[in-house]
């Protein structure tokens, strides 16, 4: 049966789009079929990180508002036949989204794939809560900083209230991903720990991405980490984390600290203090 | 990391620079919510229905924003064509004239 995982976080910056990229691409490289969902309607960014912004020809407002099919709309992932994207609008406003035409949209979609991420935009509005509104479990993106905690707070409490599935009085599964881990800065008590983390927001951990060069390299080159450097910490986390979604038992290991370059090497830690 | 590790890592920086340029150049020219290249693609799907019975689930429209030119591929898939050019007794191939 599909699943509809909805990424989100509350907070801008945290790593969203870049999530909702990596993890769609590691579970379509398990195997899955897997739609990844831009609901950023005016400010998209999810065709730019999964590079297929010069490819974009209809978006999800012109499904809801009946000018496209949803097959027309979609896009395929020239490097994984089996990853999609439905982009947003970038000149409509977040008001052309409905709930009934969002409804119509991720039932339709529920049938061709067996994940639906849903790329949620940052804030609590309209566009943020119809991206929820259909999840079958949320995946919370968080910082290890005092403001994205307590902006993921806000969205946890929403997330088991504004949900179907939390009118319908069934337990929304919600999964922390910390992301933008500074392993180094958490141990010389700068940063927030994972387990402070936690003890905070108290949902299940789903992984923890280091801080890292990859992540922004693959932006850079419009490929979601786990295809642009499979190799690279930050990729092998988003992959088990894929993993873990799909119910996998993996224990989470806190990534080592990311190891330095020659320039980093030679000018240690002042260079970048 | 090794020496060809090394000089990759600093070649991304490039590809997102001309990708943004590519990418904005294109934004920026669209004009009332819409651009050219989907004006022209409504165009030509009309001119086309004004001749024959398109039906919208069998379009496939492909496009690749790029610099310096633009490609626009649409895919009308055109069953009755046949029938209707029998039908009227013309001796043309409106199918040809068709072919992309």
């Amino acid at each position: 049966m599909a699943q509809v995982v909805v990424v989100t976080s509350g907070k801008g910056g945290v790593g969203k789009t870049t999530s909702t990229a990596a993890l769609g691409a590691a579970l379509a490289q398990g195997g899955e079929n897997v739609v990844v969902v831009d609901f950023d309607v005016g400010l998209r960014n999810l065709d730019l990180v999964m590079g297929a912004e010069r490819r974009v020809v209809f978006d999800l407002v012109n499904v809801v508002q009946g000018d496209a099919k949803l097959a027309q709309a979609l896009i395929r992932d020239k490097r994984l036949e089996n990853l999609s994207l439905l982009p947003a609008s970038q000149t409509r406003d977040k008001d052309a989204l409905t709930p009934e035409g969002v409804e119509r949209i991720v039932g339709e979609l529920r049938e061709k794939f067996d994940w639906i991420i849903c790329d949620s935009p940052a804030g609590i509005e309209r566009g943020a809560t119809l991206a929820m509104r259909h999840a079958d479990m949320a995946v919370v993106v968080t910082n290890a900083e005092v403001s994205s905690v307590r902006d993921s707070d806000r969205i946890i409490g929403l997330l088991d209230s504004k949900t179907l599935r939390a009118e319908q009085g069934q337990r929304m599964p919600k999964h922390l991903l910390l992301t933008r881990y500074d392993t180094a800065r958490a141990s010389r008590g700068e940063m927030l720990k994972v387990d402070d983390v936690l003890e905070i927001l108290s949902i299940p951990l789903l992984g923890i991405i280091p801080e890292s060069q990859d992540v922004l390299r693959a932006s850079n080159l419009g490929a979601p980490v786990t295809l642009a450097s499979p190799a690279s910490v930050a990729a092998r986390a988003y992959a088990e984390a894929g993993k873990r979604l799909k119910g996998e038992q993996i224990q989470v290991t806190v990534p080592a600290a990311e190891p330095r370059g020659l320039f980093g090497k030679l000018f240690g830690r002042r260079a970048v203090a | 990391m090794n020496l060809r590790a090394l000089f990759r890592r600093r070649d991304s920086a490039p590809v997102a620079r001309e990708r943004l340029q590519v990418l904005l150049a294109h934004e920026r020219s669209a004009v009332g919510g819409s651009d050219l290249i989907a004006v022209l693609q409504e165009e030509i799907l009309a001119v086309i229905a004004r001749h024959v019975s398109v039906d919208r689930d069998k379009v496939q429209i492909k496009l690749d924003r790029g610099d310096p030119v633009s490609t626009l591929e649409i895919d009308v898939e055109v069953p009755s064509l046949l029938r209707a050019a029998a039908a009227s007794g013309g001796g043309r191939s409106p199918e040809a004239a068709l072919r992309r």
